[in-house]
């Protein structure tokens, strides 16, 4: 049989907390990283995404202290990200526990970062994140946004993906920045592009609203994983729950 | 207390390792990580792991100073390679030039594109990241209590190819290769028994409750 479909949550942490907005604004307060971790562990999570969110340098390392905890106690995978901007900032967190670091901003306006830290630490460390939205009318051209989505860059979400492969990221962290939030599903067209279109698995994030949006993306959007958030924190389904709907409708799952 | 080296040797984050060993261990055996020969010499058991590019371990290995006693212990006390610690074992890499440290004969190959397809004709991705089931070839005293079957977490773009029959565990990506080799006092996995769960830690604890002897 073949190789698993990934359910990962993802906590979005600011000053230590874990919180969820919509739209990347209405933040709201979902519990404590290290205890949320655990819940989703023992629910078998196939891995945990942590996005630092904090918009205070003062309060940044405070992510390497959740991380530390976080990883003590829990033995799945995990990734971070969030105002990475120096391959240094790649090595704290590998240190602190992280298993892969998501690179965002910075690969799209320093890609060279993608490169030094993959030939560094290894590709299989290194996620870069892509924020891309539809820039037509009928959803199939998409165009990667920056700083939470405020800032486009003119670069094609498909075209970036690959270079972001040729340069050894070992994973994409796909976001539907216009689903982002709204629960009404990834924009799976997007997906399905940016999946097809490259080698390394490709994890599908943004707009997941209950457990067949969970399974479009690996059915019909070609996605490795899927990435939720607000679907987990607040009780709406669990891991188990998401896993069990994938299972029924065909999809390989560790369960 | 029996005392466990972790040996670092300046490849990757070994935090997880050395918590998950710690955590197993639960005061029964003393967990160190450390870079000084004199300490993996000491040792009743070594854990030799590994991230990142092939050649780069075995420079780093080599600088380290630290390549002579991880051989040595490899000959004589019960040893546990993970990742490219255990790729290391073999003779070459096809990562690159290097000569490894040849424990083990044959080879590392990387997943050949050609084959990389599904049986329903999907191309499969490369790393192979993810939980993928572990089926027993031969058994072996560190998997006991861990089920035919069980998933663990791998991430890899290369995997053992042995000239000898010394696989005991094996995976399918989408051909069978070698999960983890086995021979005399050395246990080595390709994927992460550390981020592997229950699983995962159930093999880390029989490597501390083990003789050595397969």
């Amino acid at each position: 049989m073949p190789l698993a479909k990934r359910i990962i949550p993802c906590l979005d942490v600011t000053d230590g907390r874990v919180v969820k907005g919509v739209n990347f604004v209405g933040l709201r307060d979902a519990g404590d990283p290290v205890e949320i971790a655990k819940k989703y562990d023992d629910q078998g999570a196939d891995e945990l995404t942590f996005l630092d969110i904090t918009a205070s340098s003062d309060n940044r390392d405070l992510i390497l202290h959740v991380i530390e905890a976080v990883a003590s106690q829990v033995f799945i995978p995990l990734t971070v990200g969030g105002g990475v901007r120096k391959v240094e900032d790649v090595r704290r967190l590998l240190n602190a526990g992280a298993d892969k670091v998501s690179i965002n901003t910075t690969a799209v306006t320093n890609p060279e970062i993608v490169e030094a830290a993959a030939a560094k630490f290894g590709s299989q460390a290194i996620v870069v994140a892509i924020d891309a939205k539809a820039v037509d009318a009928d959803n199939s051209r998409w165009e990667i946004f920056t700083h939470g989505g405020r800032k486009p860059t003119g670069l094609d979400a498909v075209e970036w993906a690959r270079k972001m492969q040729q340069l050894g990221a070992g994973e994409i962290l796909l976001t539907s920045m216009d689903r982002d939030g709204t629960k009404i599903g990834f924009n799976l067209p997007l997906t399905r592009a940016v999946s097809d279109a490259v080698d390394i698995p490709v994890i599908a994030s943004g707009g997941v609203g209950n457990l067949q949006h969970l399974v479009d993306g690996v059915t019909q959007g070609h996605a490795s994983a899927v990435l939720a958030a607000s679907i987990f924190h607040f009780g709406e389904y669990t891991v188990r729950q998401a896993k069990e709907a994938m299972r029924a409708a065909g999809i390989e799952v560790r369960l | 207390m029996q005392k466990i080296a972790i040996v670092d040797y300046g490849m990757g984050n070994l935090h997880s390792v050395t918590k998950a060993f710690e955590l197993v261990a639960d005061g029964r055996a003393q967990v160190e990580l450390t870079a000084d020969p004199a300490v993996v010499a000491a040792a009743d058991k070594v854990v030799f792991p590994g991230q990142g590019a092939m050649p780069d371990c075995m420079r780093h290995l080599e600088e380290s100073g630290l390549k002579a006693e991880v051989l040595k212990a490899a000959g004589e006390k019960p040893f546990f390679g993970i990742c490219v610690g255990a790729q290391l074992l073999f003779e070459r890499s096809e990562e690159g030039p290097t000569d490894s440290l040849g424990v083990f004969k044959g080879q590392v190959v990387r997943f050949p594109p050609d084959r990389m397809i599904d049986a329903d004709g999907n191309k499969l991705k490369v790393p192979h990241m993810g939980w993928n089931e572990m089926f027993i070839k031969h058994a072996h005293p560190l998997w006991a209590g861990i089920p035919d079957g069980e998933r663990f977490y791998f991430v890899h773009s290369y995997h053992f190819a042995p000239a000898d029959d010394v696989a005991v565990i094996e995976s399918a990506y989408p051909y069978r290769f070698a999960a983890a080799v086995a021979r005399d006092n050395i246990f080595a996995i390709q994927c992460h028994p550390e981020k592997s769960h229950r699983a995962g830690l159930q093999l880390l604890q029989n490597f501390v409750n083990w003789d050595g002897k397969a």
